[in-house]
């Protein structure tokens, strides 16, 4: 059973393709690396997989998934971290599927956040207000909401990005735990070496698809070689796209 | 002495005893408005309504004289169709939202003043524009009581979905929709106040017991319930001491209120214990951790 199925997807703004023609399915359970050069498409395939931006053409199942099954860690979070709220309180605002408008926070419910906040290693930092914390620890505090999500699908964008090795070892671990537990994650990365050691899938983005797989055999030279060719810019006089649907995982 | 001065005004004359109340109750329903503007970056957005509903209540006035129901309700009309117009552009094109509101109040104003030119006279308006807090009677005082106690049940349905838009408006837009209607009601709260202050303070200063008291807020604390508590009690201290102002002097009332707020506003400014002038100056010796 797929958690997720790319039907011929194209999204993208104002009628220019950001992701153009995927096809493919993500099974249940899997870790998949997305990687590919900026403005490959890879935050914008997220965000359409999430479902804050509908796709231009084709379509996105998520498998009897319903929005709220999902996490998502975007990678420049519009958080107002002026605003004066807790920590504790906004780990706690990833409870939301239970509580929703007006449901308390119990006991039980103050304890499952408590541990949220204690397993990303931010003990003591209940009270301090999201403010004063650094890059680090907001990103430890975002993976701690998502902690509090308990998704089944766990849409994470460039995580480790500007974040020191510790802090991004300690994530990391997380992000295992959360595949050892059976839930899917995709995560949109730059660094290499952490995805050919710790993802078992991987696709290439660039634009299109240019190769997805075991990562053993997707990562090659000659992969990245094509990627890293992608035409970044727009083209303002381009043609309505006549391609239909291709077949299968590779452009 | 002392007696004779603060609260012999209040026990002596009705009219001092309705206006202290009329006054509470705007400072329990505005000052927590105030606070979210002023979060949202919102407050010059509270000043642009306040242009916005003037139309709306000097129409009333024109079609029915210095009847309070008729300015109300012509004020909501204005500033609900300004409000809802500004955020649907808003969130339905890219438009930022104070853009989009620019135009819409701007357009309101526009209109209102044209009517007003072509069919009023000029006296009268000047109670709308600045009020007159010393002249409730009983039925204006029901009315600004029920508006604020409207505002502070629905602020209580909002709140949580108020608080996560505020702070983390991708968040709420992926695990929920409640942001979108949330927004709205707030704008629509905002209206709510913004009339409601203009009969005591007029259309002009209305903003100003909403706001002010938010900004004094800000350097107390950075705990959100708190900001909201000491809005609240800095507004309702205005309110009081504006009154005696006025009562001994012969400042009026409305900018009475809005002057000892500012003064307030002033004094945490200077020695604000988050972010005070003073504290700045002297911070102390650094901590060790």
């Amino acid at each position: 059973m797929a958690a997720l199925h790319f039907h011929n997807v194209t999204l993208g703004y104002d009628r220019h393709p950001a992701v153009h023609h995927l096809n493919g399915e993500v099974a249940r359970g899997a870790l998949v690396a997305v990687i590919g050069p900026n403005g490959a498409g890879k935050s914008t395939l997220l965000r359409g997989i999430v479902g804050i931006l509908g796709p231009l053409d084709g379509s996105i199942h998520l498998g009897g998934l319903d929005s709220r099954d999902i996490a998502y860690l975007p990678q420049s979070a519009e958080i107002d971290r002026s605003f004066p709220i807790s920590v504790f309180d906004f780990v706690g605002t990833g409870l939301w599927r239970g509580t929703g408008l007006f449901g308390g926070i119990g006991k039980a419910a103050r304890g499952k956040i408590l541990r949220a906040i204690a397993s990303v290693g931010l003990n003591g930092f209940e009270n301090r207000p999201i403010g004063t914390l650094s890059g680090g620890q907001m990103q430890r505090v975002l993976f701690a909401r998502v902690l509090l999500q308990d998704a089944s699908l766990i849409v994470l964008d460039e995580p480790f990005n500007a974040i020191d090795s510790k802090t991004t070892a300690d994530l990391l671990a997380l992000v295992k735990h959360w595949h050892g537990e059976g839930r899917t994650v995709l995560a949109a990365l730059h660094d290499m070496e952490m995805v050919r050691n710790h993802f078992s899938e991987t696709l290439v983005l660039a634009r299109g698809p240019v190769a997805w797989g075991p990562t053993a055999e997707v990562l090659t030279p000659e992969n990245l070689m094509v990627a890293m060719r992608m035409c970044e810019a727009f083209d303002d006089s381009a043609t309505a796209c006549a391609a239909d649907d291709i077949s299968s995982r590779a452009a | 002495m002392l007696y004779d001065a603060l609260i012999g005004p209040f026990t002596e004359f009705e009219f001092m005893r309705r206006a202290l109340a009329a006054v509470i109750a705007l400072s329990l329903a505005g000052a927590p408005i105030g606070v979210f503007l002023m979060l949202r970056r919102m407050s010059l957005v509270g000043d642009a309504m306040a242009h916005a509903i003037l139309p709306g209540a000097a129409v009333g006035f024109l079609l029915s004289g210095l009847n309070l129901f008729a300015m109300t309700a012509g004020g909501l009309i204005a500033g609900f169709a300004v409000a809802i117009l500004a955020g649907v552009v808003a969130r339905s094109t890219g438009l930022k939202e104070d853009a989009s509101l620019a135009t819409f109040y701007l357009a309101s104003l526009a209109l209102g003043v044209t009517i007003v030119s072509i069919k009023g006279t000029n006296i009268d308006l000047l109670h709308v524009l600045f009020g007159n807090i010393l002249a409730m009677d009983d039925q204006t005082l029901l009315v600004v009581a029920f508006n604020a106690t409207v505002t502070l049940l629905v602020l209580a349905v909002i709140y949580r979905p108020l608080v996560i838009e505020s702070v983390d408006p991708l968040f709420l837009r992926t695990v929920s929709r409640a942001g979108g209607p949330a927004h709205l009601a707030f704008l629509a709260l905002v209206v709510i106040n913004l009339v409601n202050g203009f009969q005591a303070l007029g259309t002009l200063l209305a903003v100003g017991l909403m706001i002010l008291p938010a900004g004094i807020a800000r350097f107390w604390s950075r705990d959100l319930t708190v900001m909201i508590c000491i809005a609240v009690v800095a507004a309702a201290a205005s309110g009081y001491a504006g009154l005696v102002l006025s009562f001994q002097t012969r400042v009026p009332s409305g900018p009475a209120v809005i002057l000892v707020a500012t003064v307030l506003y002033i004094v945490s400014v200077l020695f604000g214990r988050v972010g005070g002038i003073v504290r700045q100056l002297f911070p102390g010796r650094h901590l060790e951790a």
